[in-house]
């Protein structure tokens, strides 16, 4: 049944890159300009070498041929060269990877940790003032935008993974306390508290196995939130990392670069919600 | 309605006839420049002075508001259609369709929000008019925004499609046209409904997001993004806080389109 599963993840990621990439060859073939290229406009190149630039774009017209010499370059480890930084994508993607999974991860834990101590004690205390409070701050930080709190960040000197948790707990927090809420209002907890459990007990024996699973998909879920809200983490912190990358490849309208950048983090947000989705499995299996 | 709703509803009619009224209410135009005040405080001229190059702050507070205001539901408006006709239609049909909408669904929500919107606002050219701008940067935000309540019509109108009175009205004779048109979108109303609202906000705080990041509106429009975009330049937030006032603007209007749609139950009701 897990085998299942994770095959079935695993082909849904193959499909999903195959698809995405499609999708992404398609777009960046169909943008207005591709066809013209500003080198040939240099008035020191030769008729030879305008010619030359215009057969190599020539060749790129067939879509399905552009996209089968681009997985063809990908297979190799090829990603093609940045028309804006005229470097090679793929040393450009592993030179600033670390980074960003750095802050990406950072951010997630500060928020995690925010969101399950902020939860579980609302949770907890069912207290209508702490609750109140506590939905107002975040409701706050919801309406702030992502970039807006990327410039504070750098007003008050707060660490790039900070803004980053700042960002992603609101949106965390909602779900989580919603589901812990629902969890302690299920019938069993009730009984469990009128018969004298300590409360202890009714968390980690009780509350958690319930709502984990859930959690799981949401924490899932959160690496979407946090690799997206590193582009303006990234972009007005001056942090050299992936989301900089982006940012700067859609200024300079250098396609091939924000398209290998686009299915990479598709990838990776979709590996974590199939990792989530798979240990959810897991947890649901062993408590069955 | 709640006295909280209530109050969240002045709000938004408020500050929606005061930028609406700019052309009166505004002391100069939006690209107005006052160069021997540049950078200017507040004054008596100029209640939230002026930006670096001259112009006056309230009045392009004032325009980039109705820019906002009116463009964020146009926008939301486009996806909402958008996501009923997609989702409905397909939880409607059924089957293969049903499946081959939510796989397309599945790929675009598996692509954080910021990255999709980055990415196909780059894919068009970036020097164009200001207005070409304001459309575009809209209708990205309308033509990308309709996946997450598209999976949700699918799933509503899923469970309509075998619903009684459907099978009853498929039963009578009824063309699955007519009964997709007269019967199913009539009863998706609700969830279209708080789709819209909860997009309203959702597609004003993007907006924010790509001027800030220099990829919305261009100069000399102003927009929420493009306002916010001063704070760049700030070296303390006790500097110039008369700088913040898009920004507490925004969140009121934010919050209060939440507040709006604060109870969906009700709404769905």
């Amino acid at each position: 049944m897990l085998g299942r599963t994770i095959a079935r993840h695993g082909i849904t990621l193959i499909l999903t890159a195959l698809l995405g990439g499609f999708l992404c060859a398609t777009l960046v073939r169909l943008a207005p300009g591709f066809d013209s290229d500003q080198e040939q406009l240099d008035p020191h190149l030769s008729s030879e070498s305008i010619h030359a630039l215009r057969q190599s774009r020539a060749e790129q017209r067939n879509i399905f041929r552009f996209y089968v010499a681009l997985v063809k370059g990908a297979i190799r480890g090829d990603l093609g060269t940045s028309t804006s930084l005229r470097q090679p994508v793929t040393a450009l993607l592993i030179e600033r990877a670390p980074l960003t999974a750095r802050i990406v991860g950072g951010g997630l834990l500060i928020s995690w940790i925010a969101v399950m101590t902020l939860a579980l004690s609302a949770a907890w205390l069912r207290a209508f003032a702490y609750d109140t409070l506590a939905t107002a701050l975040t409701g706050l930080l919801i309406c702030i935008p992502a970039a807006v709190l990327a410039l504070l960040s750098v007003l008050w000197n707060v660490p790039g993974a900070l803004a980053i948790g700042l960002i992603i707990f609101p949106r965390d927090y909602r779900y989580a306390r919603n589901l812990l809420a629902k969890a302690y209002s299920l019938p069993h907890i009730v009984a469990a508290r009128a018969k004298g459990l300590s409360e202890l007990r009714i968390l980690f024996w009780h509350v958690v196995p319930v709502a984990g699973p859930q959690l799981l998909a949401l924490a899932g879920v959160s690496v979407s939130l946090a690799v997206g809200a590193a582009i303006p983490v990234e972009a007005l912190c001056g942090m050299a990392g992936v989301g900089q990358l982006a940012w700067q490849a859609a200024l300079a309208r250098d396609l091939p670069l924000l398209m290998n950048i686009t299915v990479l983090v598709t990838l990776v947000t979709l590996l974590a919600n199939s990792g989530a989705d798979v240990i959810g499995h897991m947890w649901r299996g062993q408590q069955a | 309605m709640s006295y909280w709703r209530k109050v969240a509803c002045v709000v938004l009619l408020l500050v929606a006839a005061v930028s609406l009224a700019a052309n009166w209410v505004a002391p100069a135009g939006y690209a107005k420049q006052y160069r021997e005040a540049a950078g200017a405080p507040p004054s008596h001229e100029h209640w939230l002075g002026t930006d670096e190059i001259g112009r006056d702050r309230f009045a392009r507070v004032l325009y980039g508001t109705r820019i906002s205001l009116l463009l964020a539901p146009a926008a939301a408006l486009v996806s909402t259609l958008m996501a009923a006709l997609i989702g409905g239609l397909a939880g409607y049909l059924g089957g293969r369709w049903a499946r081959a909408a939510m796989a397309v669904t599945d790929l675009f929500l598996s692509l954080p929000w910021l990255f999709l919107l980055i990415t196909v606002r780059a894919l068009l050219p970036l020097n164009v008019s200001p207005l070409i701008s304001v459309l575009v940067t809209f209708l990205i935000l309308g033509l990308l925004g309709w996946t997450s309540a598209a999976r949700i019509l699918c799933t509503t109108a899923s469970s309509l499609r075998d619903s009684g009175f459907v099978t009853q009205a498929r039963a009578a004779g009824i063309s699955r046209t007519r009964l997709f048109w007269i019967q199913v979108l009539p009863n998706l109303k609700p969830v279209l409904y708080a789709q819209f609202w909860i997009s309203i906000p959702a597609f004003i705080l993007s907006e924010a997001n790509l001027g800030i990041l220099g990829l919305g509106v261009a100069e000399p429009l102003p927009s929420w993004g493009s306002l916010l975009k001063e704070l760049e330049g700030l070296v303390s937030v006790g500097e110039e806080p008369w700088k913040f006032v898009p920004l507490v603007l925004l969140v009121i209007v934010v919050t209060a389109f939440q507040m709006v749609l604060s109870k969906p139950e009700e709404v769905a009701a």
